[in-house]
């Protein structure tokens, strides 16, 4: 095989490869066995039984979306939606596409909904999502270097703290930088945020609790949670933007009632937070 | 789209503020390097060559993204090993640096390329003249190098100012970094398109005055 061949059959292969990987991660088993990908033109009845929703995720957000060591995507976000899928009968195809993307792809029509521990405000409502019910109530703490010794507000005075753009714990440093006199830097994503901690840029880093504790835990960070800085939170909610999909969202509403009062609820939470 | 910056205007603002001057501060000292290392390539000695050669395949071979990350975390970590633990970097610092090391190396390739845009015959004739090497560089070959130099260069400024964008992941509270903020707090994407326009009216801005310049240098042509 001539060099130039060989490339181009290199270059299929990957282009094949990285096709898979954008494709289905997750579909729910029941009702989807003789499903056909939804055309968007059926009736609201026949919907129901046939349409394959397209539900977008965000990549990394341990606990409620992530990759485990196995390979598998796995979550809270993810195992409710399974659940409610179940108790439903409806079928999905689950995206993992990104924070950014899963937002613009639900915004654009290329996907039906999101589910990716989006917080539920007003600003968003006011820019046309329709958020389901609370699914999960998240509070926001602070991360400081294992050994730290800040231990209250005062402590912050003068110092700069590291966020993940766009999040609550965000607005919750927006919220306290002026009182207590600190800065705000904001990062793309988790991981540089938390490097910056341990890097000495900042001296704290703001994000959801049960985020910052599993991902503590689960790649060891020289982190710790201090006391005394959490809030009250803000639910999480699974949202739509095309009122056609109202439907969806209805019967996640339902599904989740159902899953909360037969005790999946309780047993998904505490396979991931417990 | 008007809600967007009925909102949010006062932060798109002030974070335009944070690119121009990230912007600035890179294009000056970027200017400093280009022309240190770009004279480097061209003089005639073997030991500058290679130490111009090596900054431009250095830098050139790294990402923007990953050279940000190294000054910014990299660096000050390696720093803080040596004993000087309370050394830091903000991100403005460490993205003056980045900026300014990446766009320096392709400065320097532009200056290079137009100092050898000139015909050797100049300064043969300056040099047989009795002028020194620096003079005739200065006075004979450099002049009629700018006029070639120009367009690219303003062409890299461009792309240096764009290049801005690249520093919100390290934080840098710039134009892109605060995108990301709006987009994220309302879901609404729409916030990229405000962003767009911003850059695109600043950049036309720049062409113009880049066409303005390019005019006063064309005279003697």
């Amino acid at each position: 095989m001539s060099m130039k061949k060989y490339l181009a059959w290199a270059a299929a292969l990957l282009m094949a490869a990285s096709l898979a990987g954008c494709g289905s991660t997750a579909t729910s088993s029941s009702a989807a066995s003789k499903a056909e990908s939804g055309t968007g033109t059926a009736s609201s009845a026949a919907a129901k039984s046939d349409k394959v929703w397209i539900i977008t995720t965000d990549t990394a957000f341990m606990p409620f979306e992530y990759t485990d060591e196995s390979g598998k995507f796995v979550g809270i976000d993810v195992d409710i939606l399974e659940a409610v899928a179940k108790d439903q009968g409806f079928a999905y195809d689950l995206q993992s596409i990104g924070w950014d993307g899963a937002v613009a792809a639900v915004q654009s029509g290329q996907a039906d909904a999101i589910i990716a521990g989006a917080s539920i405000k007003q600003e968003r409502i006011d820019s046309g999502w329709v958020f389901s019910e609370g699914y999960y109530n998240a509070t926001q703490t602070i991360a400081v270097a294992a050994d730290s010794n800040i231990a209250k507000w005062e402590d912050l005075s003068g110092k700069n703290v590291a966020v993940k753009n766009g999040t609550i714990g965000c607005d919750y440093a927006e919220s306290m930088k002026d009182k207590y006199g600190f800065t705000v830097t904001k990062f793309e994503d988790s991981p540089t945020m938390y490097q910056d901690v341990i890097a000495g840029n900042s001296v704290a880093c703001f994000d959801d609790t049960p985020v910052m504790a599993a991902n503590i835990k689960q790649h060891g960070l020289a982190l710790k949670i201090p006391d005394g800085f959490e809030n009250e939170g803000a639910p999480y909610g699974f949202a739509i933007m095309n009122k056609d999909n109202q439907v969806l969202l209805d019967m996640f509403n339902a599904g989740l009632a159902n899953i909360k009062a037969n005790g999946t609820y309780d047993k998904i939470l505490e396979k991931y937070l417990g | 789209m008007v809600k967007i910056v009925q909102v949010y205007g006062g932060m798109l603002m002030t974070a335009m503020g944070q690119t121009l001057l990230l912007a600035l501060l890179s294009l000056f000292f970027a200017s400093i390097l280009g022309l240190v290392f770009g004279m480097l390539k061209v003089v005639p000695n073997k030991v500058c060559n290679f130490i111009g050669m090596v900054y431009v395949d250095a830098i050139r071979g790294w990402p923007l993204i990953v050279l940000a990350f190294f000054v910014y975390f990299t660096f000050p970590a390696f720093v803080q090993g040596l004993g000087y633990r309370s050394f830091r970097l903000t991100s403005l610092q460490a993205g003056t640096i980045a900026l300014a090391l990446n766009c320096g190396a392709y400065m320097a390739e532009i200056i290079r390329a137009g100092i050898q845009s000139v015909d050797g015959g100049q300064m043969e004739a300056a040099r047989s003249l009795g002028l020194p090497y620096i003079t005739s560089m200065r006075k004979v070959v450099l002049p009629q190098a700018v006029r070639t130099m120009i367009p690219s260069i303003i062409n890299q400024f461009i792309i240096t100012l764009k290049d801005t964008s690249i520093l919100s992941a390290i934080g840098f509270p710039e134009l892109t970094n605060a995108t990301k903020t709006i987009v994220a707090n309302t879901m609404n994407t729409q916030g990229w398109m405000v962003a767009g326009l911003m850059y695109m009216v600043v950049i036309i801005l720049l062409s113009k005055l880049s066409g303005y310049i390019e005019r006063r240098v064309r005279y003697a042509q």
